[in-house]
């Protein structure tokens, strides 16, 4: 435990550090019952998890506005819950039922939520990096000072989409933040076997794009980077990138033999670095909460879980028609 | 109450697999996220985690036991202030797996059964035979040729290390070195082009796609690379290479991850295409990919994976390029499919029987050059055809059978040819929706019913 070093920011308010603590527990146990309800067969596919990351998504989500855009990978679920989609909704869409957000049509890779300004949820590993421009493109064009937030992993770094895409967003000066999610693995890939410089923040540098690294385990430093990045985009200065250096505890998705790295990597990880343990250990050393605080949060966290898990049960298969529907949109009248 | 420990499923396809060991016993107290056991699936061998937390109260599967299905109670779990003593131990019966599970549809490998053996083998009479799965063939094939031919090598994402995402390559980073089985990073488009270029230099590389979804980063290079460089040059350099991995829907993967790409890669002039079924077609038809001086499409199946068929037992087996094998032969009609396509198709056929229908059923296994001839010589004996597909319907592989028989056997047809396709949607996760968005046997039973007028 003593490796754990976050430290309390001054200029923090113990209501905000507890509200980041029960956003990254919620994902938290959320992954956990998904991952029950995967191994006994009610969801099915890939479903890839996002426990340990919990502190990316929760601390830029800290730092964007109302109407700020947000893409990402198949590893979506934690994104989904930060922005706020309803944890019925997604649960329903991982058991493939009418209630889902894609109406049981997309499952654990593709979800999406117009609403939330969550624009999926894609499968084809770096697809959702141009699409993130675009979006920060749209913005520009309609000048409403919106930022949006591309989520992306280490493994996707690597693909040229990527590199065509700095260029662009470099040159148009698109209000993106480019959020690369290092979990140090890519699959069963280790970053150091596939790429040639691991440092992937630097990767802008070529066209102009400046970048930082963050410490993905920490919560608040996860928020600080992200208030640098969009005052950056919204600035109008162009697009800007993290790389947030974090780990999955999981497998990559629910089948993943697990043979490239040591358990003893991943339990030490969870031991010592752990994001929530570190704010846990903030929120009850400066007794902002007791233990008793954060078992009821707990108490209460697990019974919004449990309640999905049981709406994603009883909400019903999707109707037969609904395989011929949202082929085509309908032209306006 | 003590809370049952449930057989996880840990793949998409997974049915049942083995509990190869347990790593806690009665008595030990178990958190979630720790690993109580390792569970052999159709792929690799796994980790097993706890999810709640409590005291193992007693294993009911011992390790060791094969073919345990996905949601028996393996293990009991005390929660807090209960004893082992408190808990009846229930018999460890397969629970009924729910109605919506992700179980793929079974399908009997009905080829193994001695009268649907093919009328005309690839292999002499008297030949020994051995059972192999289509994962194990393609292993083999790759492994033999890499053996006699040093410039053959495999390129692609995980193939090393990982021992394949899929285990179709599991072993050969061992026997081979990392010079010869390279593991490369995300990038498809990339590798896709470096092969290529590769096989201009005089090396004849195997490039496996995770899946053939990805291979759409890649297509580029496929068809304006590979196909093209042949005629471009007029005949003075080319592309002798493989590109292989599994292709079309496995199960619940979604509409990104659920494609059969056939018919998009036999449009092009300059590939050969192949997509075969058995194990033996897999074997001798990756040999022939391989040494065939032109780029072969190599599309598998991860559903076929995991099914046993006869393999020969040759030094050297191959199966050329550009023929279909009779499957079983008929007088009533002609089934023609490929791929996993077959297996709707001998399922129909073995139904059909039952009926007193005929149904001589082709595998054209090779999709460009196609075997039309075949078909042809078949139509012209039982005068019905019904093609059988995963893919979209649109420029499918069977609108091409049917325009083919329309000028070579039109006054033979009685009956005009149906297609049996997937249907013309993007793949749904649903597990009701994506049953609908495949074809069926009974789609095809239908569909032979009606062009035999029955
Ligand atoms: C174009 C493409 N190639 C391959 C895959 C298969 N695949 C899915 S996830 C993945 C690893 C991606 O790793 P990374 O980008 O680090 O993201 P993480 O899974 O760690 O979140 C691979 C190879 C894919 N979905 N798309
Ligand atoms: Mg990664």
């Amino acid at each position: 435990m003593a490796a754990r070093k976050m430290t309390t920011k001054p200029n923090v308010s113990a209501d905000e550090l507890l509200q980041h603590y029960k956003d990254m527990l919620l994902i938290r146990r959320f992954e956990e019952k998904a991952g029950q309800l995967y191994g006994m067969g009610l969801i099915g596919g890939f479903c890839h998890l996002y426990i340990g990351q919990e502190a990316v998504v929760v601390g830029l989500e800290a730092a964007a506005e109302e109407g700020d855009k947000r893409i990402t990978s198949y590893r979506d679920h934690g994104h989904m819950l930060a922005c706020g989609m309803d944890p019925n909704g997604v649960m329903a869409e991982l058991t493939g039922r009418i209630d889902g957000y894609s109406k049981g049509k997309g499952g654990s890779m593709h979800m999406f939520s117009k609403e939330k300004h969550f624009y999926g949820g894609h499968g084809i590993v770096a697809a959702q990096v141009p699409l993130g421009a675009g979006l920060a493109f749209a913005d520009k064009y309609q000048d409403n000072g919106r930022v949006t937030f591309t989520y992306f992993g280490d493994g996707a770094a690597n693909q040229g989409q990527v590199y065509e895409t700095f260029n662009m967003a470099a040159i148009w000066d698109l209000p993106c933040i480019f959020v690369i999610e290092n979990n140090q693995y890519a699959m069963g890939t280790s970053q150091d076997r596939s790429t040639s410089t691991p440092d992937l923040h630097t990767r802008g540098e070529a066209f102009g794009i400046p970048g930082e690294i963050v410490d993905g385990m920490d919560v608040m430093a996860v928020k600080e980077a992200g208030e640098r990045a969009v005052k950056h985009c919204r600035s109008g200065k162009g697009p800007y990138i993290l790389e947030i250096k974090t780990y999955r505890y999981r497998g990559h998705s629910m089948s993943d033999p697990a043979k490239y790295r040591t358990r003893e990597e991943v339990q030490k990880m969870r031991d010592e670095r752990d994001p929530i343990e570190q704010v846990r250990d903030v929120l009850l050393t400066g007794k902002h909460a007791s233990e008793d605080d954060l078992k009821a949060i707990d108490k209460e966290i697990k019974k919004v879980v449990n309640a999905s898990a049981e709406f994603a049960k009883e909400s019903a298969l999707p109707d037969v028609s609904e395989l011929w529907t949202d082929i085509y949109a309908e032209a306006e009248a | 109450m003590a809370i049952e420990i449930l057989m996880p499923a840990l793949s998409p396809t997974m049915e049942e697999g083995t509990l190869a060991k347990w790593l806690i016993k009665k008595g030990d107290t178990v958190s979630s996220g720790d690993i109580i056991a390792e569970i052999e699936t159709d792929k690799a061998t796994m980790e097993f985690e706890a999810v709640d937390e409590g005291v193992i109260g007693s294993i009911l599967v011992p390790e060791g036991s094969a073919g345990v299905s996905v949601n028996t109670a393996i293990a009991l779990l005390l929660e807090d202030g209960e004893s082992a003593n408190d808990v009846a131990v229930p018999a460890p019966v397969s629970a009924p797996a729910p109605t919506v599970a992700a179980a793929p549809v079974q399908h009997n490998d009905v080829e193994n059964e001695p009268q649907w053996r093919a009328p005309q083998p690839d292999w002499p009479e008297g030949t020994q035979m051995k059972q192999q799965t289509v994962r194990e063939a393609l292993r083999d094939a790759m492994s033999e040729e890499m053996r006699s031919d040093e410039t053959v090598f495999l390129m692609g994402e995980e193939v090393g290390e990982y021992q394949g995402a899929y285990k179709i390559s599991q072993g050969m980073l061992d026997e081979f070195g990392s010079k010869r089985i390279i593991d490369t990073p995300i990038t498809e488009h990339g590798f896709a082009g470096i092969a290529v270029g590769a096989s201009f230099g005089g090396l004849k590389p195997i490039v496996e796609f995770m899946t053939f979804n990805f291979a759409m980063q890649a297509i580029d290079h496929i068809i304006n690379s590979a196909a093209k460089t042949l005629y471009m040059s007029g005949g003075q350099m080319g592309a002798p290479m493989v590109f292989r991995g599994p292709n079309g829907a496995a199960a619940r993967v979604g509409a990104q991850h659920s494609q059969d790409y056939a018919a998009w890669y036999a449009h092009i002039p300059g590939l050969k295409v192949v997509i075969p079924y058995t194990a033996a077609d897999a074997k001798g038809l990756m040999k022939s990919a391989i040494r065939d001086p032109n780029p072969v499409i190599f599309l598998e199946n991860e559903i076929l994976y995991g099914r046993t068929f006869d393999v020969p037992v040759l030094d050297d087996f191959t199966v050329p390029i550009g023929k279909a094998r009779i499957a079983r032969e008929g007088s009533d009609v002609t089934i023609v499919s490929f791929g996993i396509g077959m297996s709707y198709a001998m399922e129909a056929a073995a139904k059909l029987s039952e009926s007193g229908v005929s149904a001589e059923v082709i595998d054209l296994r090779s999709l460009r050059p196609m075997d039309t001839q075949t078909v042809i010589e078949s139509v012209k004996k039982t005068n019905r055809c019904v093609t059988v597909e995963e893919g979209f319907p649109v420029g499918a592989i069977g609108n091409h059978i049917s325009a083919v028989l329309m000028q070579e056997a039109f006054d033979y047809l009685d009956a005009p040819v149906i297609n049996c396709t997937g249907k013309d949607v993007p793949m749904p996760y649903a597990a009701n929706l994506e049953k609908l968005a495949l074809t069926t046997t009974d789609e095809v039973i239908e569909a032979v019913q009606k062009v035999t007028y029955s």
